[in-house]
Order: structure tokens, then C-alpha cells, then sequence
């Protein structure tokens, strides 16, 4: 007896203490860098880790902050993959940073839809000089029902075909022009023992590329349009099925190295493969040129490195000179922000960000930024050739797609990878591909 | 086992003999060694104040909160709109669910099959005292010391069809397409969980080989019973309990399998790995569908609950039983 008692009674006192421990531990939650701010004027940041954006972005910082004493910027620092769940929790939880790192398209559109992040449109009515410098197409994925959300920023990545010169020369081939061509080439090279095409096929995005490049070059960028704007049925438009089967045709002739299911991309093996001379070609990201030059010896110095656009396709729709990739990195504000650190924000987004001293870094880190008129600084540069024809076909494009990761509602865009994967190993039809996708429409 | 621990079990042990022919439970027992402690009880449930309050907070609320997410349309940022019971559905009436399911399960019983037997001999084999015995125990024991995002990313490394092991040491035959061909990858990440797991498994065991009685091999080899004999009639049903134990830890293990999986497949090739527990990370982090993922979860709980209580019921309900009765 005396026993039940005493349970009871402690059962009773430990219902009275629960909810003061919940409490304790909600109260620490809540101080995280969100609430965290010391003066009324300073403004929090999340950014990304890694060179050279880490080290850029550090400079802009303190360069800022001691111009501005009473307006501070606060960074934080989190790693790629960590940041992109940490800000969505954050953001769900109403305690996201004044200024929030993204890459635009679906993910900002799930924000801008939750009323998360402020709409810029009439600010940068008001500032025309900000706006003004920016590459027009960079603002594209930042805009949602006709309002811009995020500020672009940082640098412009377009998807680039290169290939190892040496191997050219030793197949007496030329870079294709056209699709026909470039399986014609796969032919050439496989009969030299060499594999036509690298591909981290693994890595899944990798081979969205090919996708990305392929609807463009058959059916225009209204096929993507139509499939970003949600119609229904827009993957199985007949140049969406054209597209896909002739991808599929060359995974049958063996145009991607064998085993390119078990090649990953962060581990830069696809780059090894062009560098060591195992790949003729690879479809890449600009942001590889940085990487093969620091790791492929004298392959890039050497000038065995070449570079072409990606092929038409003979009957197809899409201009040569379209691109795809990364149209910039995006910066938007919480709404959830006080007055003080709104002011801040904006007083960085138009005094620190892409500053000619930024450029400057950006373009002696390799990479071009999305700023117009900088023709003449990218022609003093070491990779001059490179960072040129980015450059300019970057602000030529007649049309430049964002990746289809980004600019996809996230549900749509992991069902999308998946796909993808079934159908470079062949185990789904494009037709299937197509009804699989035209599922997620509207998700 | 001291001697002394040995005397009373024997003695506990008769005494349950008596009541399991009667057909009752070993209530009396229980009361007995209550009354025998309640002084000290009352002090002592204070001290389990900071645990529960630990579990409550983190185990049941998050665990009541998955549940009420399970009838959401959450994505994770914006409002939290309720819409019945329409992921239960969808999640029912899903395919790849039932792929998902079946694939931790086999995953479960492949990896069960191919650790035990391992770590059980590896486990008898370390409990002998040589010393080369024990050196080799170390070795055995090194990959626990690795985090499964470091094996993955290992073995992703020397899986690589280009530039790893099979280049490493020019075995063109190591040249498979390891994570890209379904089946292939399949046994990748078995194979990968075995190796890392299997040295804990092995340790469980050495233990368990360790507690048992000289005296019961002593007595088997004058009646001329040979190591395997011994190995199968003594090792193995001295065992049980040490069986059910690591079997418990390794199939819930399997249920929630994550980490190592999420670094060296993702899933892939297409859904050829992507069991429930990544399947759920997917959907809700990647996809942003909270609520549906809440429903992979709920599932999840369920499944890893009742397989460890069906493994406890293996064991019999008779807890206090001992493996020495008439020593």
C-alpha cells in the first residue's frame, strides 16, 4: 500500500514538472540566430561554406560593417546539403535569418506561397541601379506571378559541353554540331576503346542535364514553360517524348561510360574521366572548369581542354545559343524581419552585393559574375577564353532555363530525379517517364 | 557469474518449477523482492524523474506530434491544413509503398541471416583466451569505430568502376557496375551493413560465450562430446538469450536503416534501395510532403514496436528464468 502512494503521489508531481521542462527547452530553441540580433539596425545572414563564395562573402561582410556601424550584418556559415534543411525548418518555425541564401525557382515559390519572404518589386522600381547591372535573365527564377522575391546575385553557371582536344585529335574527329553527329561519334569512340561521353549518373542531376539540353534543342523552351507554368500533360508533349527517346537511343549505343550508374559527382570522378583522357566528353556545369584546372595537371594549362555548344537537333525547335543552368544565386528577406533589419538587408543587398570590389573576387576566383559590362576585366584574366564565352553566352542566350531541380516545386523535382534514373538505366519508357511526371503536375 | 549469484538462481529456480506446472504467473517472486527493496523506492523513483522527463519530451510528444502531422497537408513551411485521412489512402493504394516495405523486410532477413551465424562463431572464437585470439579481436572490432557516413563514403570510393579498388589493384573483375545495377547495389549496401554491424553483433557474443560454466564443456568432454557437439548442445541453447538480444538490435536496426543507405545510394539505382526509413527522409525533406512522410513514420514506429515485442515473446514471458537450472 504505502508503495502505491508514493507512486502516485510522484506520478502527480511529475506531471506538474513536465510542462515547466518542455518550457526550459523551448526557451532555449528560441535563441537561435534568428532572434539573435544585438543592435535595433543589425540584420542576420545564412550563407554557404566552401571557396570561394565563403571567403567572398566574409569580406563583403566586414567591408560593410565597418562602413556601417550602426547597420550590421550578422553571418552565419552552414555547409551546402546542411543548409538546405536548416533553412526550411527554420523558415517553418517563423525563425529564418533577415537575409535568406537560395537558388531560386520552386523553392522560393514554396516561400513566396507561405507569405515567408518579402516581395521586392517595388524596390527595385525605386533603385533602378541595382537592378540596372544585373543580367535580365538572372531575374527569372526569382520571380513568382509576376513579383521578384529574391535579389540575384553571385555568379551565372551555364551547362557547357566540354571535351578533351587530345582525344579529338587522335579520333581525327571534330565536336559535334548535331545530335546525328554526336552519335556518330559515340561509335568512333567506342571503337578506339575510349568512352564517348562522362556521366555521374548517379548523382541523378547529372543526367537531368542531358534532359535539360535535349527538350530545348527538339521542342523550344515552351516545353519547359509549359511544364513550369503546370498545364496538363505537359510531359508527354510529343518533343518531350522525342527528346527522351533519343537520349535513351544513346544510352543503348553505349555513349555514356560503362558503369556511369556508379560514378558520383562529388567526388569529381566525371572530371577525372576527361582529364585522364578515359572520356572524349562531358556535359558539365561551368563551375567543373575550376576544378579540372586545379586537379587535371597540365590538361587545362595544356589547352587540351575545348568547349562548344550543345548540338541542335535536325527538325528541332531550340536555338543553339539557348542555355541552361544556374542563372545566379538568389538573396531574399524574411517577412518575418523587423522595420530595422529589413532596412539593413536592403541597404546590403544595394551597397554589398556584386560591389565592384566582389566582382573582382568572383572573376579572380574563376567564376563569372552576373553583372553586365565586365567584358574587359574577364579579358585581363588568365582563363580569358573561358570566362568570355561564359560570360557571353550567358547575356546572349535567347532564352536561359534554371536547372529544373531548382526551378520545380521540391515534390516534383525529387520525383523528377527519380525518374531520371529509371530511365538512363532503361528500366522505364519514355512514355512511362512521361505519365510518371505528368503526375507530380501541379504538386 | 560469481558463485554466490549461481547459488540463488538455483534456488529461484526450483521454486519457479514448482509454479509453472500450477500454470501461474511469478507474481509471489516479484512481491517478494519488492518488499524486500521498498524503502529504497521511494528515494529511487525521483531518479527516474530527469530520464522520463527526457523521453517525454523527446520520444512521446514528437511521436504524438507525427501522428496528428500523419492527417496534414504540412509541407514543412507553410500553414498546417488538416485533410483527413487522404495520405493514409494514397499511401495504401501507392505501389512503391509496398515496394518500400518489402524491400525492409528483405533487407531485414538477408542482413539477419548472413550476421548472425558470422558474429556467433566470430563471438566464440574471441572468447577463448589466446592471445593471438585477442589481437584478432581487435581487428575485428575496427569497424565500429567508423561512422556510417565514413563507410559509405569509403566504399562509394572503392566501388568506383573508374579509379577505385578494381584500379587500385588491377582486378578488371572489381569493374561492376556496383551501385548502378538494382540487384548489384542491393547486395552492396547487405553487404556494407553486415561489415559494419557484425563486429558489434560479435562482441555481444563473446560476452555471452564468456558467461557460460566452464564446468558445463568440462562435463561434455568426459562424456566425450567433440567442439562441434559442444559448440551446437552447450554454446548455441546457452545462447538464447544473447541470440534474442542482438537478433532484436539488428532487425529493428533494419527497420530504421538510413545513414549509410542515404550516403552511398541514395536509393537508387531508380528505387532499388530506397527502403521505408529513407523513403520517409525523401518525401519529407526532399519532396516537402510532412504530412505524408508522417504517415512512413507512424508505419515505422508501428513495424519496429511489434517486431521487437514478437522477439521479446520468443524469449518466453518467464524473464527471470535462468539458463543453469540444476547447476
Amino acid at each position: 500500500m504505502e508503495h502505491k502512494t508514493t507512486s502516485r503521489r510522484s506520478f502527480l508531481t511529475l506531471a506538474g514538472l513536465a510542462p515547466l521542462a518542455v518550457w526550459g527547452l523551448s526557451a532555449c530553441g528560441t535563441s537561435g540566430p534568428g532572434g539573435d540580433s544585438g543592435a535595433a539596425g543589425s540584420a542576420s545572414m545564412w550563407s554557404l561554406t566552401g571557396p570561394p563564395g565563403e571567403t567572398i562573402r566574409k569580406n563583403s561582410i566586414d567591408t560593410f560593417n565597418k562602413a556601417n556601424a550602426d547597420t550590421q550584418v550578422k553571418l552565419t556559415l552552414f555547409q551546402n546539403d546542411a543548409f538546405k534543411t536548416k533553412i526550411k525548418t527554420a523558415i517553418g518555425a517563423g525563425e529564418a535569418p533577415t537575409m535568406i541564401y537560395g537558388w531560386g525557382g520552386g523553392g522560393l515559390k514554396s516561400y513566396a506561397q507561405a507569405n515567408q519572404v518579402l516581395d521586392l518589386t517595388s524596390w527595385l522600381e525605386e533603385n533602378p541601379k541595382v537592378k540596372d547591372k544585373l543580367f535580365p535573365s538572372a531575374f527569372g527564377a526569382a520571380t513568382i506571378d509576376g513579383k521578384i522575391y529574391a535579389l540575384p546575385n553571385e555568379t551565372v553557371a551555364p551547362i557547357i559541353l566540354f571535351f578533351n582536344k587530345a582525344l579529338f585529335e587522335k579520333a581525327g574527329a571534330q565536336p559535334p554540331k548535331t545530335w546525328d553527329e554526336l552519335m556518330a561519334l559515340s561509335k568512333t569512340f567506342n571503337d578506339l576503346g575510349i568512352a564517348p561521353i562522362s556521366l555521374a549518373g548517379q548523382s541523378r542531376w547529372t543526367s537531368m542535364m542531358w534532359l535539360e539540353l535535349m527538350f530545348d534543342r527538339v521542342g523550344g523552351p515552351e516545353v519547359f514553360n509549359d511544364i513550369f507554368a503546370g498545364k496538363a500533360n505537359a510531359w508527354s508533349n510529343p518533343a518531350a517524348i522525342e527528346a527522351l527517346t533519343k537520349i535513351q537511343e544513346l544510352v543503348s549505343a553505349n555513349g555514356f561510360i560503362k558503369g556511369f550508374n556508379s560514378i558520383t559527382a562529388d567526388s569529381n570522378a566525371d572530371q577525372a574521366l576527361l582529364y585522364t583522357g578515359k572520356a572524349a566528353m562531358m556535359l558539365h556545369g561551368a563551375w567543373t572548369y575550376g576544378g579540372m584546372k586545379a586537379d587535371g595537371g597540365d590538361f587545362v594549362p595544356g589547352g587540351n581542354l575545348g568547349w562548344v555548344d550543345f548540338p541542335t537537333v535536325t527538325g528541332g525547335k531550340g536555338d543553339a545559343k539557348n542555355g541552361v543552368g544556374n542563372p545566379g544565386q538568389y538573396m531574399s528577406i524574411s517577412s518575418k524581419a523587423t522595420a530595422e533589419e529589413v532596412d539593413t538587408a536592403k541597404k546590403y543587398f544595394a551597397e554589398g552585393l556584386l560591389s565592384p570590389a566582389e566582382v573582382t573576387a568572383w572573376i579572380e576566383s574563376g567564376a563569372v559574375p552576373i553583372v553586365v559590362g565586365i567584358e574587359d576585366q574577364l579579358a585581363a584574366t588568365e582563363d580569358k577564353d573561358f570566362l568570355t564565352y561564359v560570360y557571353n553566352s550567358a547575356k546572349d542566350a535567347p532564352n536561359f532555363q534554371q536547372s529544373w531541380d531548382q526551378a520545380l516545386s521540391p515534390t516534383a523535382a525529387e520525383a523528377l530525379l527519380n525518374n531520371i534514373d529509371q530511365l538512363f538505366t532503361k528500366s522505364i519508357t519514355p512514355e512511362k517517364f512521361a505519365s510518371n511526371m505528368d503526375a507530380t503536375i501541379g504538386k | 557469474m560469481s558463485a554466490s549469484v549461481t547459488i540463488t538462481e538455483r534456488g529461484s529456480g526450483t521454486q519457479r518449477k514448482g509454479r509453472r506446472s500450477g500454470g501461474g504467473k511469478p507474481e509471489g517472486a516479484q512481491a517478494d523482492s519488492q518488499k524486500s527493496h521498498s524503502t529504497a523506492t521511494g528515494a529511487l523513483n525521483w531518479l527516474v524523474v530527469p530520464a522520463l522527463v527526457l523521453f517525454l519530451v523527446f520520444a512521446i510528444v514528437p511521436l504524438v506530434g507525427v501522428l496528428v502531422l500523419s492527417f496534414t497537408d504540412w509541407d514543412g513551411i507553410g500553414a498546417i491544413n488538416f485533410n483527413g485521412v487522404e495520405n493514409w489512402l494514397r499511401y495504401f493504394s501507392d505501389p512503391s509503398m509496398y515496394k518500400a516495405l518489402g524491400l525492409t523486410f528483405l533487407i531485414m532477413v538477408l542482413t539477419w541471416v548472413i550476421q548472425t551465424p558470422i558474429s556467433l562463431l566470430l563471438g566464440t572464437f574471441t572468447a577463448g583466451s589466446q592471445k593471438y585470439r585477442a589481437l584478432l579481436a581487435v581487428l575485428y572490432f575496427l569497424p565500429l569505430l567508423l561512422s556510417s557516413a565514413a563507410i559509405a563514403i569509403a566504399y562509394k570510393a572503392l566501388l568506383d568502376p573508374n579509379f577505385g579498388l578494381a584500379a587500385g589493384l588491377h582486378m578488371p573483375i572489381l569493374a561492376q557496375d556496383w551501385l548502378g545495377q538494382p540487384q548489384l547495389a542491393l547486395g552492396v549496401v547487405i553487404f556494407v551493413v553486415s561489415w559494419q554491424f557484425i563486429p558489434f553483433h560479435t562482441l555481444i557474443y563473446q560476452g555471452g560465450v564468456r558467461q557460460i560454466p566452464k564446468s558445463l564443456y568440462e562435463a561434455a568432454s568426459i562424456d566425450g562430446a567433440g567442439r562441434v557437439k559442444q559448440f551446437f548442445y552447450i554454446t548455441v541453447p546457452q545462447l538464447k538469450y544473447t541470440i534474442i538480444t542482438s537478433s532484436t538490435l539488428m532487425v529493428v536496426g533494419a527497420v530504421t536503416y538510413f545513414d549509410m543507405i542515404f550516403v552511398l545510394t541514395g536509393g537508387g539505382p531508380g528505387n532499388a534501395t530506397r527502403n521505408l526509413a529513407l523513403d520517409m527522409y525523401l518525401t519529407g525533406f526532399k519532396a516537402n510532403q510532412m504530412g505524408q512522410a508522417s504517415v512512413t513514420a507512424v508505419i515505422l514506429v508501428v513495424l519496429g514496436l511489434g517486431i521487437a515485442l514478437w522477439l521479446q515473446r520468443l524469449g518466453g514471458k518467464d524473464k527471470n528464468g535462468s539458463q543453469l537450472e540444476g547447476m
